[in-house]
């Protein structure tokens, strides 16, 4: 049993892998390293690296600059339904990469309810990685703020600081470690930005990622984006490396935590705060707020008809099916996965609740899907399982293995505190007063753990619904998942299918929220460790 | 040097300062002693400059300051919690208020490793506060406070922080620091051993006002309330009942007492154990302590306690048995409540 989620990582993770590696390497049996050589040298490919990591940088610059004095309003001021928003500010966390880039584009796009056509510009794509790491860089830097002892600032007063060497020298410097960590979080998700990219950013922009896409896809050259896959896979675990590095930075101070956020006195703090809340409001709201109302509109005024659409698989279509049908395979998968995940998932972190030196070692390889980009999975997935012996190329299983693969960590992390949490005694005394193993599993912990539970079932099913790079691989044509149909649908011309794209974002939207509330609420009550 | 007028101060309509006056004179230690929530801390805040009174002045060689800013005032304040910097080092921490008024490298330098020398760390230069015990925060919080030469001196609860092996230890280095710069310092604490160990001068506070002023024998001998009487460790607070013609009845027995008062305090300083001696009790208790017996007893339902000289008592009463305590008048002092 316990080796159950080694041996599924094994064959379904670094399994593909290896076979990237070989693709790579190994195209025709002997060693080549023509692809990697081309990819480090031609000026086409660096300058998609360039791009990439120009692009991320801005974005990581850009959200980090606009979160620092939100982050600051929320560390030092109370003010009614704080924690409300701050909660609610995490929403985009859960939200599809397609519903997000369908609601910019229904806010900013070329048929947006604004008049300001952003569509294919370097500008949409940062304001939706904004939209996306916002409440991340607010969140992570304004709880380290606050842990930051306001006698700190009394003293370099005292001392004689004051004005920009105040804020300079001591109200950021000493926050330092919470804005690294941030910025290298937002900089790794936004340099593997994939479904935002190929969305909103048109032929024009190419990150790594998309070009992997392109290259395995449309251009059917196995060696350049295998050899991509490697480069970026490398890249970001030593990313990864330096994040959790920085992470664990912000976890040594030396001051008691304590609340010294008071509510907003003077005109000048009322603006800051108000100004703060609304452009985190604006932010938040408006894309989504598009969406649905632009789901809801047509030339002629209100209409139903794109909902109506959805359930008619209309002539010329670019879909094979019904587009409501992938309501119901995106449901499917995504149930299939949270029962896999759950069951992986909770064997994998009985193990690592056991702490010893095997489970030190395994916790992060459980987290390494995460850190590897989706399409690299997807990727990964038709190479490697496609000819004995799995070949599951046809099977509609493997959309499930892949959404489980990343929903998988998700159950981990959640389910582990609680688990950790319980001491062993308390197992011992469950059984000298008579209870059978089963029984303590029954009475003992799944109580505990329950609300972890939840959170990772949540969470998986989440994640499994809104799942877009690997499954535009592995999904077959006539079973197509709810973000498949958007992307098409939004790859096409005419209003109807437009309408349709925004109607079914919609409607993901809608239930990522419903999941989103469950995992806050379970969350309030102080479960999870992210 | 400075001067404290009239101070008061209410958080949320609860008044934390009520009338504070109080005068620091150049190069002497004072110590604020008073229970946790007298409004000690406050005080120091309002002096910094980081806080500002609803009323009264402070003034520095006659002259307001409540109207200068913080940053500008020349003040050091030690904080309890220290607020060390966390991301400079000791040097960094140490060097701060010096670069705030744009002191050169060098200069910096030698005043670092001079304060360094001071309180014992030198050659701490490049350590990470951060990893530092808690002994040596409280030596570099010291430095930093001293390395820009304040005018005056604040420290909050300075051993507050650290256990109490470490404080008995540090009590008196501190005092020594302080005195070879010859600083002016307040100094708060709500610890009577270390307010008597520090001080030139005491001031007993009590609710936001300071009720008793004076050198710490003074004090010690002379307690004017029976809240100064219980801070400093003086139980012996009897409630006097009826007083006539310069007679206090008590419980206890009737006390010569030259003025009416709601209680009065046998300083145990004044009471022996004598065969004949007008106090008559049940000995609760007796701890041999070397040169003194600790003796607690109760009179009448009152506990009293006091000590002798462990020659004179060949042998400790035993718990149960009654003893004779004769009170020297010149010790019975009348307190206010």
């Amino acid at each position: 049993m316990i080796l159950l989620p080694p041996a599924f990582l094994l064959i379904f993770f670094f399994y593909p892998l290896l076979s990237l590696f070989a693709v790579s390497l190994l195209p025709d049996g002997v060693l080549d390293l023509s692809g990697f050589s081309k990819i480090l040298t031609d000026d086409y490919y660096v300058r998609i690296f360039l791009f990439t990591t120009g692009q991320a940088a801005l974005s990581t610059l850009l959200t980090v600059g606009l979160a620092l004095p939100g982050a600051y309003a929320f560390a030092r001021f109370d003010f009614p339904g704080k924690s409300l928003l701050l909660s609610v500010s995490t929403l985009p966390f859960v939200l599809p990469t397609v519903v997000v880039a369908a609601a910019f584009s229904a806010l900013i796009g070329e048929r947006g309810i604004l008049p300001l056509n952003l569509e294919g510009t370097l500008t949409i794509i940062l304001i939706a990685h904004v939209f996306y790491n916002y409440a991340l860089a607010l969140r992570m830097i304004s709880s380290y703020w606050a842990t930051q002892s306001p006698r700190i600032e009394e003293a370099a007063r005292v001392l004689g600081a004051h004005g920009w060497r105040l804020w300079w020298e001591i109200r950021l410097a000493a926050i330092r470690p919470a804005i690294l960590a941030s910025s290298a979080l937002i900089f790794i998700f936004c340099f593997t930005s994939f479904g935002v990219m190929l969305i909103l950013g048109g032929i024009r922009f190419a990150t790594i990622e998309v070009e992997i896409y392109r290259q395995a896809n449309s251009l059917l050259n196995l060696q350049i984006a295998a050899a991509l896959s490697i480069f970026q896979l490398a890249l970001m675990f030593a990313l990864m490396l330096v994040y959790t590095r920085l992470q664990a930075q912000t976890g040594t101070d030396i001051q008691a935590a304590q609340t010294v956020a008071r509510p907003p006195k003077t005109p000048r703090e009322k603006l800051f705060v108000g100004g703060n809340l609304a452009l985190m409001a604006v932010l938040l709201f408006a894309p989504l707020l598009a969406l649905l109302v632009r789901s809801f509109w047509s030339p002629n005024g209100w209409t139903l008809q794109y909902y109506a659409a959805l359930a008619t698989n209309a002539r010329g279509s670019v879909l094979f099916v019904p587009p409501l049908e992938a309501v119901g395979n995106s449901v499917l998968y995504a149930l299939l996965t949270t029962v896999l995940s759950l069951f992986l998932g909770l064997i994998a972190a009985y193990g690592l609740a056991r702490r010893g030196r095997l489970s030190t070692l395994l916790d992060p390889i459980y987290m390494l899907p995460l850190a590897t980009s989706a399409v690299t999975l997807g990727f990964g997935f038709i190479i490697a399982l496609d000819e004995p012996p799995l070949n599951l190329r046809t099977s509609r299983a493997l959309i499930v293995i892949a959404h489980t693969l990343v929903a998988m960590p998700f159950v981990v992390r959640s389910v582990l505190p609680a688990l950790r949490s319980i001491s062993p005694n308390v197992r011992g005394a469950a059984a000298l007063l008579g209870a059978s193993p089963t029984t303590i599993l029954r009475l003992i912990d799944l109580p505990l753990i329950g609300r972890g539970l939840i959170v990772g079932a949540t969470f998986a099913f989440t994640v499994s619904m809104g799942e877009f790079g690997a499954s535009l691989f592995v999904a077959r044509p006539d079973t197509p998942t709810m973000p498949l149909v958007i992307f098409r649908l939004l790859g096409q011309p005419g209003a109807l299918n437009y309408g349709q794209a925004l109607a079914m974002s919609a409607i993901l939207m809608v239930v990522c929220a419903i999941s989103f509330v469950l995992i806050e609420r379970a969350r309030v009550l102080g479960i999870g460790e992210f | 040097m400075l001067s404290i007028i009239g101070i008061t101060r209410s958080f949320d309509s609860t008044p934390v300062l009520r009338g504070v006056d109080l005068e620091v004179e150049r190069g002497e230690i004072v110590c604020l002693l008073g229970a946790s929530g007298s409004g000690k801390s406050t005080l120091l805040r309002i002096i910094a400059g980081l806080d500002r009174p609803d009323a009264g002045d402070v003034q520095l060689e006659g002259t307001s300051i409540l109207n200068q800013p913080v940053h500008t005032r020349d003040f050091g304040l030690m904080f309890q919690d220290f607020a060390l910097f966390p991301h400079l080092n000791v040097a960094q921490n140490i060097e701060f208020g010096l670069r705030m008024q744009h002191i050169g490298v060098k200069e910096r330098q030698r005043r670092v490793s001079e304060v360094l020398a001071l309180v014992n760390l030198s050659g701490f230069e490049r350590r990470d506060v951060v990893r530092l015990s808690g002994g040596e925060r409280q030596r570099v919080a010291l430095a930093r406070s001293l390395a820009p030469n304040p005018r005056l001196l604040m420290l909050d609860e300075p051993l507050g922080a650290l256990d109490a092996v470490l404080r008995e230890r540090l009590i008196l280095e501190l005092r020594d620091i302080i005195k070879a710069v010859g600083l002016t310092a307040i100094y708060v604490t709500h610890d009577r051993r270390e307010a008597f160990a520090v001080a030139d001068r005491l001031a007993i506070m009590e609710s936001g006002v300071i009720v008793q002023m004076g050198t710490p024998a003074d004090i010690y001998h002379r307690p004017t309330t029976i809240f100064a009487a219980r801070l400093l460790g003086l139980g012996n607070v009897i409630p006097v009942t009826n007083w006539h013609a310069g007679q206090a009845i008590t419980a206890v027995g009737d006390f010569p007492l030259d003025q009416s008062a709601p209680a009065l305090l046998l300083h145990p300083d004044g009471l022996t154990l004598d065969a004949n001696g007008e106090i008559s009790g049940t000995v609760t208790e007796a701890v041999f302590q070397g040169d003194s017996v600790q003796i607690s007893l109760t009179a009448n339902g009152i506990p009293l306690a006091f000590k002798c000289d462990s020659r004179q008592v060949s042998q400790p009463p035993r718990p149960g048995e009654l003893i004779q305590l004769a009170v020297n008048p010149a010790h019975i002092l009348p307190l206010k409540d």
